[in-house]
């Protein structure tokens, strides 16, 4: 390495005060500025921390967007989940291959260009969509894909890519981007007007235990999956011990079909760091982060300085609006690409600087959370609920919704249908009215709360969306009679293989052979007992799965198993009269490197019509 | 008296361990021959099947075709198959080679390792040598397996406590002992 580069390094780390707990602004700074975190790099960064190299390694390594080996001056991320890949992200790729000469996976020789897969970049509603470094592009085509390598070459930069911009702030200065809002309905909770200061001033006119009341009594549930009662979270995290006390906002936003919190990010940035100000004032915490995933580095300037705006506003840092002994300032981490680190352990581990490796539970973050001490974590469109909640009243806002539902819930609608994007309704929605307002007429499935939720189909399309019935983080993608769910499965249980942290073995394993397992399916060496083995086999690592991900994983080929056997069941052929032997065990492929080893055919089976024994 | 349940086992990629382990049941093989009959088996050296059998235990995985074969033999005269032993469970040490093209396999074993002299370059290829897999493969691969007894070799009280829960209709219990490989 370079005199510069070393001095590069050096500086990065004083900038984090050399503070290990910064290693991910670290690396990401080293990464932007040089290119690649090498392992000459990692030894420096280790030097300078004080901290063994295997810590800045194992962080360096788990994350996508690091990489140790230089990497083009420009990154052309292609979305590949299912929603591009039915919007025809196949001949976008195939069009930046020929365009570049290069394959996924590589780095033009100059090093200018290297072509990349990215799972979900929180675009499916304008897919296929690709990012370009920080830049998203949308709604290409091969046309457009040529175009862009073009003028990649040519300028070796993205920086005059975009030339028309979407609406709302995606104009903004700070932001100017061609992503659309596609806020398809707005709600009276989270996309209604909302004046800044107005709920964080009602707030710090009422104890700390009174805003936690309030909430309790607003029913307010977590809105980012798992549902908890964000005011019982707030109350065990105030209740637990110690000085210190965290508020994070969860904007990791990693699920497929996902894309409401880019959303709220765009449009009530206010409104999400008020919520955040209003939990530190009621868990009595001085300090918030707000993560956001990597993907969406295109808006860090724009809420950089929305921040900024708080503080001259007294709304964020010392003595905020007047309120004597309140101190509440956000931080912004950035993550690196990584779907775990939605999880709020695994997120916890990436603040504090380390591998995005969920944790055992207990103790809950509300507990034992960052730095070890009692922590809330909270989903962006929750907090817009608490500013929301507190402006207007617990009572206004538990009238809407469902009895066990309160308020509104954003969705993120995707896949086949005429108007993708964002709707706010109200909790208690039939899925069969959704179809209708979304403009669906053709829905054959629907996986509703991304790859982690399930796969319904028509009998299920009288469901009520809420807590009770059919709960979900508000991902619906649709899919058309006509489209294959075993393989959507497929591909959904390899961005599960993709994004196991690889902690422990039922995950680690377990999604490698259900994906195993469908790809023969696919292939049409499946057999009837081969739906037994995946369902067994689905349970155990689900049962035995340390967090979330493996929790959950399973889910598309039970869902999809339990919802759409028939699709299984039209990819068995038939026997072809040579039992016992299983379905997918290919003899005469077994047998092909043997016979041309031996220079004969085998002499005790004989294919039968160019078949199996 | 009603005719006793048979039970055949084979030894297909294995190192016949397993079969040792049988043996190891000691004077137990008395009490055994007294429940069962055994069949096509290395133990009476019986080459062909004689009728239907209750069980049929596997050692070993398929590594040629000619394991593939006895292994059909086997689902098709046996009433319940057990895979008994880490290569019969998951291909053991033979799947070793797993990694590597056969090919590669073929010029360390026949051209290029240093134990091997042979100036013709020509691989062993009589007729009836049985022809090679491109890979190993656990029995339950290729045919239906009923159950597995892990171990390497599955200890002889383990191999006992098994047949005889079946041969008596009884749950299979193994105990933690018996699967406790440390
Ligand atoms: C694999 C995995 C990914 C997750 N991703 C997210 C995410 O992107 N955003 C989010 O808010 N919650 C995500 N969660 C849920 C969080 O762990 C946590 O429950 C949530 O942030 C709590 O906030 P809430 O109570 O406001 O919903 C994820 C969970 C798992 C298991
Ligand atoms: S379940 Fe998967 S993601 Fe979670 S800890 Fe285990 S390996 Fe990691
Ligand atoms: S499992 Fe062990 S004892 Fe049995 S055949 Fe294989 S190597 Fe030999």
């Amino acid at each position: 390495m370079s005199a510069q580069g070393a001095a590069h390094i050096k500086a990065i780390c004083k900038a984090a005060g050399n503070d290990p707990a910064r290693l991910m602004d670290i690396a990401i700074a080293v990464q932007k500025q040089l290119g690649a975190v090498s392992d000459t790099a990692i030894d420096l960064i280790a030097t300078h921390l004080k901290i063994p190299r295997v810590d800045v390694d194992s962080l360096v390594t788990f994350y996508a967007f690091f990489s140790k080996t230089p990497k083009g001056r420009v990154i052309i991320r292609l979305c590949n989940d299912v929603v591009d890949q039915m919007n025809g992200a196949a001949e976008v790729a195939a069009a930046l291959e020929t365009e570049l000469g290069i394959r996924f996976g590589e780095t033009s020789p100059d090093g200018a260009i290297s072509l990349e897969y990215a799972p979900c970049i929180g675009l499916s509603d304008q897919a296929p969509a690709a990012l370009i470094n920080d830049v998203p592009v949308t709604h290409l085509d091969s046309g457009k894909a040529r175009h862009l390598a073009q003028l990649l070459k040519r300028e070796g930069t993205q920086a005059r890519l975009v030339k028309t911009f979407g609406d709302g702030n995606n104009a903004h200065d700070l932001i100017r981007s061609m992503v659309v809002n596609n806020i398809r309905e707005t709600g009276p909770v989270i996309l209604a007007p909302y004046t800044s200061g107005s709920g964080l001033k009602k707030a710090l006119a009422l104890s700390p235990a009174e805003v936690i009341r309030d909430i309790k009594t607003s029913r307010l549930r977590g809105r980012g999956g798992a549902g908890f009662p964000t005011g019982m979270k707030w109350d065990f995290t105030r209740q637990a011990g110690g000085d210190q006390r965290f508020i994070i906002c969860n904007a990791d936003e990693g699920e497929p079909g996902t894309f409401k919190d880019r959303v709220l990010m765009t449009e009530c940035p206010d409104l999400i760091f008020e919520g955040m100000t209003i939990a530190g004032y009621a868990v009595g915490a001085a300090e918030g982060i707000f993560y956001l995933r990597a993907e969406y580095a295109y808006l860090e300037k724009f809420l950089t300085a929305i921040l900024t705006q708080r503080r001259k506003a007294g709304q964020l840092g010392q003595t905020i609006c007047g309120k004597a002994g309140f101190h509440f300032d956000i931080r912004l981490q950035m993550g690196a690409g990584a779907y775990v680190c939605g999880e709020e352990t695994a997120l916890i581990s990436s603040c504090e600087g380390r591998r995005g490796d969920p944790k055992n539970r207990p103790p809950f973050p509300a507990q034992k959370g960052y730095k070890g001490c009692p922590t809330s974590v909270n989903n962006a469109e929750t907090l817009c609920c608490v500013a929301r909640i507190l402006e207007c009243g617990p009572g206004w806002f538990a009238a809407m919704g469902t009895k066990g539902s309160a308020g509104t819930k954003l969705l993120s609608i995707s896949g086949d249908c005429a108007r993708p994007g964002v709707y706010e309704v109200p909790f208690g929605v039939k899925v069969s009215d959704l179809l209708k307002k979304v403009g669906a007429d053709h829905t054959a499935a629907i996986q509703v709360g991304g790859p982690s939720g399930r796969m319904i189909g028509p009998k299920e399309f009288n469901r009520i969306i809420c807590y009770d019935d059919l709960s979900t983080g508000g991902s619906f993608i649709l899919f058309n009679k006509g489209r294959n769910v075993v393989d959507i499965a497929r591909q959904f249980m390899d961005f599960f293989v993709e994004e196991s942290c690889g902690y422990c073995t039922p995950c680690r394993v377990g999604n490698v052979l259900l994906r195993n397992k469908l790809v023969e399916i696919l292939a049409g060496h499946g057999a009837l007992e081969d739906l037994a083995y995946l369902e067994e086999l689905g349970r155990t690592t689900k049962l035995a799965s340390r967090c979330g991900l493996g929790q959950t994983s399973p889910n598309p080929v039970l869902s999809t198993l339990e919802n759409f056997r028939p699709a299984y069941e039209a990819l068995f052929k038939k026997s072809r009269g040579h039992e016992p032997v299983l379905a997918n065990f290919d003899l005469q492929a077994a047998l092909s490197q043997g016979s041309i080893l031996a220079g004969r055919a085998s002499s005790i089976f004989t294919p039968v019509n160019g078949s199996q024994p | 008296m009603a005719a006793k349940p048979k039970v055949a086992t084979a030894s297909l990629a294995g190192c016949f361990g397993c079969h040792m382990s049988i043996l190891d049941i000691d004077e137990r093989i008395l009490d055994l021959i007294e429940l069962i009959d055994f069949d096509k088996s290395p133990i009476d050296d019986l080459k062909e099947f004689t009728g239907r059998c209750a069980i049929g235990l596997i050692e070993g995985g398929c590594c040629n075709e000619e394991n593939v074969r006895n292994l059909i033999e086997f689902r098709k005269h046996c009433d319940l198959l057990i895979s008994v032993g880490e290569c019969a469970i998951c291909g053991g040490i033979p799947a070793l080679r797993n990694t590597l093209p056969l090919q590669e396999c073929f010029d360390e074993a026949y051209k290029h390792g240093p134990t091997v002299y042979n100036p013709s370059g020509q691989y062993p290829n009589d007729p009836d040598l049985p022809l090679i897999l491109n890979k190993v493969y656990p029995c339950h691969e290729v045919v239906k397996i009923d159950y597995h007894l892990q171990g390497c070799p599955p200890s002889a009280d383990t191999i006992w406590a098994a047949l005889t829960a079946l041969l008596t209709g009884k749950p299979v219990q193994l105990p933690y002992e018996l699967i406790k490989y440390d």
